[in-house]
């Protein structure tokens, strides 16, 4: 494992997007050292802001220190772990096609955007448009997981398109905002105008029926069985759902009717 | 040993053994996880969908239900079974299970189907994705860890049906034939080897009950029939046509095993042969086209349980 030890740092966001296990793999710490990030708009070595040990060959990352202000971890990464001791920045994991990213504090907006695969934990709150399109983008994440024990602001899986995200706490505005398909597991309440524009996929909100926009209607009480497939995902993933199982009664309401209305939100009967 | 009426046997717990072999074929498996809401609505929907299914010569398939399954055994956490089915091909093993769950699982109330194998890409069979045409534009898909699942509505809810199905190339024609003194001791005897050979994971004993009365030989004076009475083994017979039963015997059962591997089969042959081993059973014997036709032999001698000699 390799253990990158952020040392004092101006505030100015840095852009290390060389930090994956993929970049790393066949370096020596020197070579570690001398991949670039951007300091601001100044060009510089990872190594001028990180101290480095260890060795890179079993595709393990430790980052240690607030990184707050860094921007892209584990951004496109294929394989390998990556762990942060700490805060981490903007658009971490984001693109990420493999391997599992770990942040034990805190992350900021545009977490897994445009994701293709692996697992994304975090241990704290994540900021907006987790797991969503970039502005321009046709589709957000388009595969993979990501679990937040905490809370998630805004735009939480927009356009999201395949794979699974997971909220333990609340989620802000515009939840599954012009979901297309993909899943969306919320344990605490939800803003206004969720699913707005959604076409396909799923809004399971736990403990908590939002007010829905008028596109939406009421279809039937029912045990949707896949649900138990995703909460065994879940609970194999170290995400438990409490009181997940298949006797539980779920209102089903379809929409975005202003689109295709294949999408559903499902809430507890017993939530309302 | 000792010599039998023309080939050499073997005395187990006083049954003769003949010195033979159950001559098996290579086909196509697959398994199946049928959960529903009850334990009962499982078991309907296990039935129904392996129902005609005993033997390739007159049906798609042969099928059965191999095990029960408690609700911590099935992936949505609710009762099931376990279902094994075999065909030819893997062409016409697919459009067996289309049609048999689209007819037998699809309709029936609150039931969900699983693969039950490790899939191979290129071995693997659509069974939901053929199925989910059957929701008329409305079916969705959900993939979850890299299985898709369709989910087509009825009109209880949600059928649930996992796209592709794993298969192997299994074992069928297993086989042991037991000759009572009695119809009465035959079937007992019959009874506890289906008993005893259903405990062998990754089987089936497709016939009704697991007991085949009516073994059959290849072909007949008929030309448009495949397979007739294999009248050698038929009582009433004895002494107008050749007849291979043993003195005294006036019943015979055929119990036919089909499995995931060669492995299991022999297993279960083995553990149909030696419960079969009762009083009033006095020869135990197999089905076999001289070695000619299946690739897989099973040699009742190597079956014989010595522990309990």
């Amino acid at each position: 494992m390799i253990v990158l030890r952020l040392k004092n740092h101006s505030g100015i966001p840095l852009e290390a997007d060389c930090v994956t296990p993929d970049l790393f793999q066949g370096k020596s710490l020197s070579e570690v050292g001398a991949l670039e990030v951007l300091d601001g708009n100044r060009k510089a070595p990872l190594g001028e802001f990180f101290e480095i040990s260890g060795e890179a060959s079993d595709g393990r990352i430790q980052i240690q220190g607030d990184c707050s202000r860094v921007k892209w971890i584990g951004s496109g990464m294929t394989f390998g772990e990556v762990h942060v001791d700490g805060n981490a920045g903007m658009h971490s994991g984001s693109a990420m096609k493999g391997g599992k990213l770990e942040i034990h504090g805190n992350s900021s907006d545009w977490l897994g955007a445009e994701m293709r695969g692996g697992v994304i934990h975090v241990r704290g709150n994540t900021g907006h448009l987790c797991g969503a399109a970039y502005r321009g983008g046709s589709k957000g994440m388009r595969g993979g997981t990501i679990l937040i024990e905490g809370n998630a602001g805004n735009e939480t899986a927009a356009m999201m398109r395949r794979g699974l995200v997971g909220i333990r706490g609340n989620v802000g505005d515009f939840a599954g905002m012009g979901m297309i398909a993909g899943t969306l597991v919320v344990g605490g309440e939800v803003g206004i105008r969720t699913g707005a524009e959604m076409k396909r996929g799923t809004l399971v909100f736990l403990n908590h029926l939002p007010k829905l926009l008028p596109t939406f209607r009421y279809s039937c009480d029912y045990r949707p069985g896949f649900l138990q497939l995703y909460f065994s995902r879940l609970k194999s993933l170290g995400f438990p759902i409490p009181g997940s199982d298949s006797q539980i009664v779920w209102k089903r309401y379809c929409g975005d009717l202003l689109t295709l209305g294949l999408g559903e939100i499902l809430v507890p009967a017993k939530a309302n | 040993m000792e010599e039998g009426k023309d080939i050499l046997t073997i005395q187990h717990q006083g049954v003769k053994i003949l010195d033979t072999f159950a001559e098996a074929f290579t086909v196509t498996g697959a398994r199946l996880i049928v959960t529903a809401e009850s334990p009962g609505w499982a078991d309907i929907a296990g039935r129904t969908a392996t129902g005609y299914a005993s033997s390739v010569i007159g049906c798609d398939a042969e099928a059965g239900i191999e095990k029960v399954l408690s609700s911590e055994e099935t992936p949505d956490g609710r009762p099931g079974v376990s279902l094994l089915f075999f065909a030819f091909s893997r062409d016409s093993l697919q459009k067996a299970l289309v049609n048999r769950v689209g007819q037998s699982i699809l309709t029936c109330p609150t039931t969900s189907v699983f693969n039950g194998l490790a899939i191979d890409p290129g071995q693997a069979i659509s069974l939901g994705g053929a199925l989910r045409f059957f929701g008329d534009g409305y079916q969705t898909s959900k993939v979850v860890d890299k299985t898709r699942y369709w989910r087509i509505p009825v009109m209880d809810g949600e059928f649930l049906c996992e796209d592709k199905i794993g298969t192997v190339k299994g074992v069928a024609g297993g086989n042991i034939l037991i000759q009572g003194e009695t119809q009465e001791l035959a079937l007992e005897a019959a009874s506890r080897a289906v008993e005893s050979a259903r405990q062998v994971p990754g089987v089936i004993l497709p016939f009704p009950g697991g007991v085949v009365r009516s073994g059959s030989k290849v072909g007949s004076k008929y030309k448009k029939l495949k397979a007739s009475t294999n009248y050698e083994y038929c009582p009433t017979l004895r002494g107008a046509t050749n007849s291979l039963l043993e003195p005294g015997v006036s019943a015979v059962y055929e119990i036919v095993i089909d499995g995931l591997s060669l492995e299991a089969v022999t297993q279960a042959s083995k553990a149909a042969l030696n419960a079969a081993c009762i009083r009033g059973v006095l020869a135990i014997g197999a089905g076999n086209y001289g070695g000619k036709l299946g690739p897989h032999h099973i040699y009742l001698r190597n079956l014989v349980d010595n522990s309990n000699s």
